[in-house]
């Protein structure tokens, strides 16, 4: 790849979001919404792996699939290559959507049951029409499937016959069969075993060196975020509150939610004496997201003008960017002092 | 472009040539739920009965000993003889070959109605499943005004407004059972459309017509399977109540329901003038139920060894 391709990014997400109208009562008259992605923006370069982490509920899900459109965005701009992938539709979108794809959590749904392996990953190629003979597709899906590590005697298996892990591989097969520049992984290895999960892990990073595709990886497992991403951005009820390069983010966690999230990680020790930051309370409704900081009712920091001033996303330094009040006075340094 | 696949291709460890070819039969889905099906004795035994049955319906001028619309006075009520293996009726006409000609009716009723309904149960249940909103608010009112007639009230009720006879009987039993197989294709398209690998054939840019005609209807298909072969006896049972009330199948064609209602006065003196259609509806009923069974349990991929 030459020069100028890094430079441009890939991927260019403003100010996305996501809203999902509660209706209630006998009248379905629209009451409320649910904020499940409100005002993200982020961007990403090609080769990129981006570590999209949160807990359940924070909109990780949903900005994933927001950004390739399978859930219809409510608001917000997504650039994809230069190109307003917002304002495309019809065959020029589905055109633009055999360059993006997605690999799913559960690969047990995720898999038609109807469908032989061979067809399952034959599938995007047929849509898309990329070859006119039956031999050719063939010959390309049992290609993808030496690739992923799949025997090739598997192709006329069904999916059920097949544990977690080699179901994970016909799902990744599928989803790299187009060869795309962008991949949204949405948690694909948090159903798996441990043991498996390093295997697809490395996979998908091997796969990443030799087709240069670039990740949205999403993820409750931060050792996992850690392993696999270049920059991570840690989501809260729908906001991103912080987001930085991985050794940046994880070395000096300004924002006190990731600092909260960073101590949770369970260490192999066994009379470890760090101390624990434990958050109070439970993921605050996004229908009815608190004022200012949304973070602002579980954090240990909060002062009053938490409560009334929402905290704008800025850069507190090489492009660490953090929304909180207080980020520069409570990064890990002041905190490491504290305890 | 694709260079950088094959180089990586290249690193892997290459598959012996001879393992993939011993192993590759080309294989699918039908052909599998075929052998699958082969297996089940009982339900090959039922297609057999229905094969018969069909062929029965087709060659009845060849195979039925008398016409069955022949009088034969010097033979009224016969008692079962050589001649008349099932006796004759009150006007002389020889039973069995009434009981012949109306499979005719009976089968030709039952496949055609099912057919006509799944065809417009399919199409307007998986469009109101997946497109659901305005859409399938419209369809679904529809299918309640439907609904909310008696079945058989409302088959009679359309009957005696269109007029007797064996096309519109098609229409009337079409009618009566499309909104079952509307509604259970509408509700397993809700269920589907939500799945995760609908959703990855979106995400490959797939139109509406590919995610309802390759994703959806395919995992439908063991409902709609056991809603048309348990929809067939249905008919038939319809077509022979409504003949039997008078208000099917006009009584010089034979079918198995009027055949019945005029046995009905003769039940003591002449019994297997009323048995023996009743039977011929019981084996053709229980024939269908089995196989639709059988068949469903071959499409199941999960049931598979």
């Amino acid at each position: 790849m030459n020069e100028k391709k890094i430079e441009a990014p890939l991927l260019e997400v403003k100010h996305l979001k996501k809203m999902f109208p509660v209706k209630s009562g006998i009248l379905s008259r629209e009451k409320s919404s649910i904020k499940a992605v409100d005002d993200v923006s982020f961007s990403l370069m090609p080769r990129e792996t981006l570590g999209v982490v949160g807990e359940s509920g924070c909109g990780k899900s949903t900005m994933g699939r927001s950004v390739l459109r399978l859930i219809e965005p409510t608001s917000g701009e997504i650039i994809y290559k230069g190109k307003d992938f917002m304002k495309t539709s019809g065959s020029e979108l589905r055109k633009m959507r055999s360059d993006m794809q997605i690999i799913f959590q559960d690969p047990y749904a995720s898999l038609n049951p109807r469908m032989t392996v061979g067809e399952i990953i034959a599938e995007p190629l047929n849509i898309q029409k990329k070859y006119s003979s039956k031999d050719e597709v063939r010959e390309h899906v049992l290609k993808i499937m030496s690739v992923v590590g799949l025997n090739q005697k598997y192709y006329n298996r069904y999916p059920h016959e097949f544990s977690g892990g080699q179901r994970q591989r016909i799902g990744i097969a599928r989803s790299i069969v187009l060869e795309p520049s962008l991949i949204v992984c949405d948690e694909p290895v948090s159903a798996l075993d441990v043991s498996i999960q390093s295997q697809v892990l490395n996979l998908l990073t091997d796969l990443q060196d030799s087709m240069g595709m670039a990740y949205i990886f999403i993820s409750h497992n931060l050792s996992v975020i850690k392993h696999i991403s270049d920059r991570v951005m840690v989501m809260y009820l729908g906001h991103v509150v912080e987001m930085a390069d991985k050794k940046e983010l994880f070395d000096n966690p300004s924002h006190p939610y990731t600092q909260a999230l960073l101590y949770s990680i369970p260490l192999p020790e066994r009379h470890s004496k760090r101390k624990r930051i434990l958050l109070q309370g439970d993921l605050p409704s996004p229908a009815n997201p608190p004022s200012g900081c949304v973070f602002h009712t579980r954090c240990f920091m909060a002062k009053d003008i938490c409560k009334t001033e929402k905290p704008e996303l800025k850069d507190i330094g090489n492009g660490h960017m953090c929304a909180c009040h207080f980020c520069e006075k409570c990064g890990a340094n002041s905190l490491k002092e504290k305890m | 472009m694709s260079k950088k696949i094959f180089g990586f291709f290249n690193k892997q460890k290459q598959f012996e040539k001879d393992v993939l070819e011993n192993n590759m039969q080309y294989s699918s889905f039908y052909g599998d739920s075929f052998k699958q099906l082969k297996k089940n004795k009982i339900a090959m035994f039922c297609a057999g009965i229905i094969i018969i049955l069909i062929l029965i319906a087709i060659f009845a001028p060849l195979i039925a000993p008398y016409d069955p619309t022949y009088q034969d006075y010097s033979a009224v009520l016969a008692e079962p003889s050589m001649a008349h293996p099932f006796g004759t009726d009150e006007y002389g006409r020889d039973i069995l070959s009434r009981i012949i000609y109306g499979s005719r009716v009976s089968i030709s009723i039952g496949i055609v109605a099912q057919v006509v309904a799944s065809l417009v149960g399919v199409t307007l249940g998986s469009i109101a499943g997946y497109y659901g909103g305005k859409i399938d608010s419209v369809i679904s009112r529809i299918m309640e005004i439907f609904q909310a007639f008696p079945d058989l009230i409302f088959a009679m009720a359309i009957m005696t407004f269109m007029g007797k006879g064996v096309v519109n009987l098609f229409i009337a039993l079409g009618l009566l059972t499309w909104v079952r197989t509307a509604r259970m294709i509408r509700g397993s398209v809700m269920q589907l459309k939500e799945k995760e690998y609908i959703e990855a054939s979106r995400a490959s840019g797939a139109t509406t017509y590919w995610i309802i005609m390759k994703g959806l209807i395919p995992n439908c298909l063991s409902t709609i399977i056991v809603l048309v072969t348990l929809g067939i006896p249905n008919a038939i049972m319809y077509e022979a109540s409504l003949s039997f009330l008078g208000i099917g199948i006009v009584p010089p064609t034979p079918s198995w329901g009027n055949m019945i209602s005029a046995a009905q006065t003769f039940i003591n003196y002449r019994p297997l003038y009323s048995i023996m259609p009743g039977v011929a509806i019981m084996i053709t009923v229980i024939a269908f139920n089995i196989f639709g069974d059988g068949l469903r349990d071959a499409l199941d991929p999960k049931l598979k060894n």
